[in-house]
């Protein structure tokens, strides 16, 4: 519904929906707040946002009211500009400062503050309080998250966002008047997964980044690129940002359709390997057992000679790299020869979700979407672990149901303290299959746990309760009563969402969830259906090769001589160490392109420095089927580049010229129509907007580039980008850019994240120009897609023997993001799960150690209980150093150590 | 202190014993307590509330809103929720306040027979008394007198045969002004902080656990057995004005009875400093007064003749709240007077909304610095700039306005002994 409202005299046709701060923001107007936020809605506490309301057309008096508790009404008129309004604003300001240090030169937040934005804004200046300032003592809250309470001007905002938004149950408000404090009950490490959006929901300097404080620098002074998280398959978007050569941090990039304002701890605090000591920086070449470093022409030259004297390379892809770079490997070494990076198990079963997105015949919601949907059941994921960020959005999506309550007592959705007052903390249907318990099972309203097997066949069940002429039946009395209870809540919902994936390695799991979400679709339901894989690509590199690992080990002989290149993957993470010790030793030349050593690359001939998402631009493809470019941040001054410059400067055919991605993505779609839409997922390279190019830099006046000025006043000529719009300069485009190619949010008045709603066509939503990504994956109404069969077998284990799961962490099973020394602090010591019944019967209590067999190998690990895990399993913290290489799920015998 | 030597109707305290004790049950009902229930347990709902508004009976926790419509904001058709709650406010912590106390040490079952009929009228099912901590008598009676009701069946299941069912529960507060304000006493009855909540939307929309709920003072309650028995005329004939009934008059401060009475609503500020608190103790001059509580506005000298209702106390400038006046003497400092009230109100604040937080700390630290001789003529600028800053609706609640109005009156009243401060560098009271 319209509205037609006056603010200062001027008309505005409005969403009459809104409330009047949200809508004098979205109109462009500047209104200062602070509780307010987009995502989070309105309280009042504040008082900031104060406006002068009036009756109608002859009160010329008015009343103050704060904009964010006001709804917008048709013909109403207000003033923003009234000489009331801006006295109570400024006072306003004034008042919370009297508590405020006033510290802004040591302050982390200083040049991008909101508090320091909207000060500025209510044009106070000057201070009258003389009194001495209430202080307190500040909380040690772990790696990720610096707290410097003093600073607090009492918005509510991070409790409101760890507790009511993310679910968080250890970071609270204290006390009262202005002595309230906002910290936890004891010093301690914040125990959400996604403290880190603290940083940016606080408008000022209490909750900071305590990464970028170990290598602080001011925004001002910053680099950066629009990027995406490569730490999961979500694909969140991110600014990535960098000075002296080293990235400094990682915040969320707004995308309405994907992640929103927020991120995950991993996404945020996991960018620090890019700056280890670790880094392959140069290109190396193994000489009597050790690496020497050789020229970047050296390097080309000798592995152009291997492949074009042996015509015989295989090239292993990685679900890690870009579609670029897999695509080009490929390219060189010839599709025959080209391998997916990833054991077969997991191969086929990606290819199996993708069969699924890519027949239509359910919609695949975006990370954003999914907050819509009004009743939920998961499939074998441990959404926290395994894709935070959907967890997150999950918590959302549980509160549609139960949010119909307030909405029937007339209150509007954004009056959000109102809201979960009439909720009162209920949760809509929210079901888990699950495992072991999960950290959203707090807000489940059913949940089993069972071995993966049981799992599939439990969401058949479901599946059969929905769609009668399927013959599935629940194993037992039990189950069939929970999955009644199930398939009426989907069947009763407006829009059922069904999750799973692929991390139990369990096909039967991603059929169910098909099974099911079709069964409802075919009931006329507006069904959604998400599923979570493994790595950042893992759909685009499965889309570019339909041969595995195994496959590349059965092929290689001792009796021929090849030589293997392979894509930024450690293969001792993927397969067992025996197998790969033979596989690579196979080989006359192992040509390894990654960015940090591991024991792929400690087992190579020849290195080829490769660069990480910070030092590289490519195209990856999300769980949703969603194409997104990322680019790359600065251009080190040592060796590393995106790995597709490399292999491409390998390939004869680009001998003559030099290639840009631009070129690589024409070949990509020439070759691949399907992908057609790579071509549009970001302006080309020779996009300029008014003319110029999009500085990477923000406009500033500091003494950036001073540091060298003893050697030269003058700048150094900044590197040319060859491969984007964008500049590694301050110079270029002043304004709003096309939104794939936002590096930062600045607007004249707004130096902090906030800016972002100048960005949007309204706050909180779509960006101009539209939310970056193409999908490729679209739902199709025609679709004949067929119901899968499949009853899993259920093989139990011979006795005494324990069927081994992963168990997923999200900080420890990412590879990378655990070599960031923040995320190390978080990641567990290794550990072997049981269910407790099962150790009670072997009197194996916790912490026991017990003896595994691992890969033909015994192995000692503490054993931990884990509620849930279901009888003759055991877990195993997934991607660790000590459990690299393992293929799950496996059959294996424990005991307790020296029970010989 | 109670004066029981006129004729004046007291339908509240008539009975209250002066040994100190409460009514029992049997003295109670000895008394015709509990008629008003079985009578109004034969009326419809709605009749009650009619009455009740045709009474013209006023919320007496402070804000004077009329019960009978607060009441009838209630949805009680078929289609409404069915859990409804009747809370009865009896955290008394206003300053200067002490008539609930009287009635709830006095005659608790009046109280728990005011609550019945009252969620009768509301169709609530469930009903709380929301009691001050310290109110540790109060608490023994009640917690006494809730068991002898749920003894007689007046609370339970088919309360009389009447198929109307009612639970009551006592909940003693762990002691906050802000739990005063009915919305932040719901936060605290949900064990959450007692922030106060946005309104809309309304408690009889959604206030306790989420349910539609009303929220009444004590001496509001008291009062519905009476309406009932005797009808809305009788009760409207009772005062002195249009406002209905009695009220709980009370008086502290150098006078020469400080007490409390009951008497009719209207009643001017002259008789009741005068006549009931005996006037002002030897060697003191009456310098001013805050009419109910003190979170009102200073009235003065001129003001004597104002009668003490809703419509004229708030036409001379302040505010009838509780009717409990706190009388200034000419050897009591005003400016520490002031001082005294704001840095309780500072301390009293829930922290939540930034003027309340922030602005009243900052008036307190002024008006010490006045007091302590380090105040600047650019103070009182400040604090007239807070009594703006803090006024009605730039808050989240009515906590820091009720503030501002001792402030402001006083320096309204009073300039010239806070220009003295800053002048002589010190509080002329104190030498």
């Amino acid at each position: 519904m319209m509205a037609k409202i006056f603010i200062d005299d001027k008309p505005y046709e409005v969403d009459g929906s809104k409330n009047l701060l949200e809508t004098a923001l979205s109109i462009g107007l500047n209104l200062p707040y602070f509780c307010w936020h987009p995502a989070m809605h309105s309280v009042g506490a504040c008082r900031q946002c104060a406006i002068i309301k009036y009756k109608d057309d002859d009160d010329k008096k008015g009343k103050l009211v704060m904009a964010c508790m006001e709804p917008v009404a048709d013909n109403l008129h207000i003033s923003i500009e009234a000489p009331e309004a801006h006295a109570f604003r400024a006072g306003n300001v004034e008042a919370l400062m009297t508590n405020h240090p006033h510290d802004c030169p040591v302050c982390d937040e200083g040049g991008e503050c909101h508090l320091q934005d909207m000060t500025v804004m209510t044009g106070h200046n000057e201070r009258r309080y003389c009194y001495t300032k209430r202080t307190h003592n500040n909380q040690y809250l772990g790696p990720f998250v610096n707290h410097e309470m003093n600073r607090c001007i009492q918005c509510y905002r991070c409790v409101r966002f760890y507790k009511d938004y993310a679910g968080g149950k250890d970071l609270d408000v204290f006390a009262a008047h202005n002595d309230v404090y906002f910290g936890r009950q004891e010093e301690g490490v914040l125990e959400s997964e996604f403290s880190g959006n603290l940083v940016e929901v606080c408008p000022t300097g209490v909750f900071t980044d305590k990464t970028l404080k170990k290598h602080y620098t001011r925004k001002w002074d910053l680099t950066n690129a629009p990027s995406v998280c490569h730490q999961c398959s979500l694909g969140c978007n991110i600014i990535a940002s960098e000075r002296y050569g080293t990235i400094r941090r990682v915040l969320s990039r707004f995308n309405g359709d994907v992640n929103g304002y927020f991120l995950c701890d991993r996404g945020r605090f996991g960018y620090e390997y890019i700056n280890s000591k670790n880094r392959i920086i140069t290109p190396a070449r193994l000489v009597n057992g050790s690496f020497a470093a050789i020229t970047a022409g050296d390097a080309v030259q000798e592995i152009k000679a291997i492949i074009n004297t042996e015509n015989n390379t295989i090239g292993i892809g990685s679900p890690k790299a870009s579609m670029e770079s897999n695509f080009l490997l490929r390219e060189l070494v010839g599709p025959a020869n080209f391998y997916a990076g990833v054991p077969a198990r997991e191969g086929k079963l990606i290819r199996q979700v993708i069969a699924i997105l890519d027949n239509g015949k359910v919609k695949t919601p975006s990370l954003s979407e999914a907050k819509t949907y009004d009743a939920v059941f998961i499939l074998g994921e441990d959404l926290t672990n395994t894709a935070p960020m959907l967890a997150l959005s999950l918590r959302q999506a549980a509160k549609n149901e139960p949010n119909e309550i307030a909405r029937a007592v007339k209150i509007p959705d954004w009056n959000d303290a109102a809201t979960r007052e009439a909720v009162q903390g209920a949760t809509g249907p929210f079901f888990i299959a699950a495992a072991h318990d999960t950290k959203l099972d707090d807000i489940a309203t059913g949940i089993y746990h069972a071995s993966p097997d049981q799992i599939a066949g439990f969401g058949n069940a479901v599946a059969g309760n929905i769609n009668r002429q399927l013959n599935f039946v629940a194993a037992d009395a039990e189950i069939e009563k929970l999955s009644d209870t199930i398939s009426a809540a989907l069947l009763a919902a407006k829009k059922p969402l069904i999750v799973a994936g692929t991390s139990l390695y369990n096909e039967a799991i991603v059929q169910a969830a098909a099974n099911i979400a079709y069964a409802l679709k075919d009931r006329g339901k507006d069904a959604g259906l998400i599923y979570i894989l493994p790595e950042a690509n893992s759909i685009g590199s499965a889309l570019l090769a339909d041969q595995y690992l195994e496959d590349a080990f059965a092929q290689a002989s001792p009796k021929e001589a090849k030589s293997v290149i392979i894509l930024e993957n450690d293969l001792y993470q993927r397969m067992d160490k025996t197998a790969t010790d033979t596989f690579l030793q196979y080989f006359t030349n192992v040509i390894s392109l990654d960015y940090l050593e591991n024991a792929t690359t400690r087992n190579s001939t020849l290195l080829l420095p490769a660069g990480t998402f910070a030092e590289a631009d490519g195209t990856i493809i999300s769980n949703e089927g969603r194409a997104q470019r990322f680019y790359q941040v600065h251009v080190p001054k040592n060796d590393v580049r995106s790995s597709w410059k490399w292999l491409a400067e390998l390939m004869a055919a680009y001998d003559s010229s030099p290639i840009n991605l631009d070129a690589v993505i024409d070949r990509l779609t020439a070759a691949f129509p399907a992908l057609q839409a790579i071509q549009y997922v970001a302006p080309s390279a020779g996009f300029r907007e008014d003319t110029q190019k999009i500085p990477r830099s923000p406009q500033r006046y500091s003494g950036r580039t001073a540091i060298n000025a003893d050697m030269h006043v003058s700048e150094p000529r900044p590197p040319a980008d060859p491969d984007s719009a964008l500049s590694y300069t301050m110079e270029g485009y002043v304004g709003i850019p096309p939104p794939a190619l936002t590096p930062f949010y600045w607007s004249p008045g707004w130096n902090s994240a906030q800016a972002i709603n100048k960005y949007q066509i309204e706050v909180g939503g779509e960006l101009h120009g539209g939310n970056p990504g193409k999908r490729l994956f679209e739902p199709d109404p025609n679709s004949k897609a067929a119901y899968f069969n499949s009853t899993p077998s259920a093989c139990s284990p011979k006795e005494g023997q324990y069927m081994v799961l992963p168990l997923y962490h999200i900080f420890g099973s990412d590879e990378l993001s655990a070599q960031s020394p923040a995320v190390a602090e978080r990641v567990p010591q290794p550990y072997i799960a049981l269910n407790d019944s099962d150790a009670g019967k072997a009197g194996i209590v916790e912490g026991a150690i017990i003896e595994i067999l691992l890969s033909g190998n015994k192995k000692w690990l503490p054993v931990k209980l884990k509620m849930g895990l279901p009888q003759g399993t055991a877990g195993l913290p997934k991607g660790l150093q000590e459990t690299a290489g393992i293929i799950y799920p496996f059959y294996t015998t424990i005991k307790i150590a020296g029970n010989d | 202190m109670y004066p029981i030597n006129d004729n004046i109707e007291k339908p509240l305290t008539q009975h209250i014993k002066n040994d100190g004790s409460w009514l029992t049950l049997k003295e109670y009902e000895s008394t015709g307590g509990y008629q008003a229930l079985k009578k109004a347990l034969q009326m419809k709902p709605a009749e009650i509330i009619q009455v009740v508004l045709d009474s013209g009976l006023k919320g007496r926790g402070g804000a004077g809103f009329p019960t009978g419509k607060k009441w009838s904001t209630i949805d009680i058709s078929e289609n409404a929720s069915s859990i409804k709650y009747l809370v009865a406010n009896a955290d008394e912590m206003e300053p200067g306040s002490f008539k609930d106390r009287f009635l709830l040490e006095g005659n608790p079952h009046q109280l728990i027979e005011g609550i019945i009929i009252g969620a009768y009228a509301i169709q609530a099912s469930f009903s709380y008394i929301f009691l001050r901590w310290a109110y540790h008598l109060a608490g023994k009676a009640l917690t006494q007198s809730i068991q002898e009701a749920y003894d007689a069946g007046y609370l339970g299941k088919n309360i009389g045969g009447s198929g109307f069912n009612l639970d009551m529960s006592l909940h003693i507060s762990v002691g906050r002004y802000m739990c005063g304000e009915e919305t932040a006493l719901l936060n605290a009855l949900e064990g959450k902080r007692s922030n106060p909540r946005a309104k809309p939307p309304y408690p009889s929309n959604s206030g306790l656990f989420g349910k539609p709920t009303i929220v009444n003072n004590v001496e509001t309650l008291s009062n519905v057995p009476h309406i009932i028995m005797k009808g809305a005329n009788w009760f409207m004939n009772l005062s002195k004005t249009g406002e209905g009934g009695t009220k709980l008059y009370g008086a502290s401060g150098k006078v020469k009875s400080p007490g409390l009475w009951e008497l009719p609503l209207g009643i001017s500020l002259r008789e009741l400093l005068e006549d009931y608190a005996g006037g002002m103790a030897d060697g003191y001059r009456f310098k001013g007064v805050l009419p109910g509580g003190g979170s009102t506005d200073f009235l003065v000298e001129e003001h004597l003749d104002v009668a003490m209702d809703y419509a004229s106390v708030a036409k001379a400038g302040s505010r009838l709240g509780t009717g409990t006046i706190i009388v200034l003497d000419d050897k009591t400092c005003p400016v520490g007077m002031v001082h005294n009230l704001e840095r309780f109100f500072a301390q009293e604040s829930c922290g939540w909304c930034t003027p309340c937080r922030e602005g009243l700390p900052w008036t307190a630290k002024i008006l010490y610095a006045l007091e302590t001789g380090a105040g600047k003529t650019e103070d009182l600028n400040i604090l007239e700039f807070h009594t703006h800053y803090m006024a009605p609706g730039n808050t989240f609640c009515a906590l820091a306005p009720g503030a501002m109005e001792p402030l402001q009156s006083a320096l309204k009243y009073f300039k010239a002994d806070f220009e003295m401060h800053i002048h002589q560098h010190k509080c002329p009271w104190n030498s």
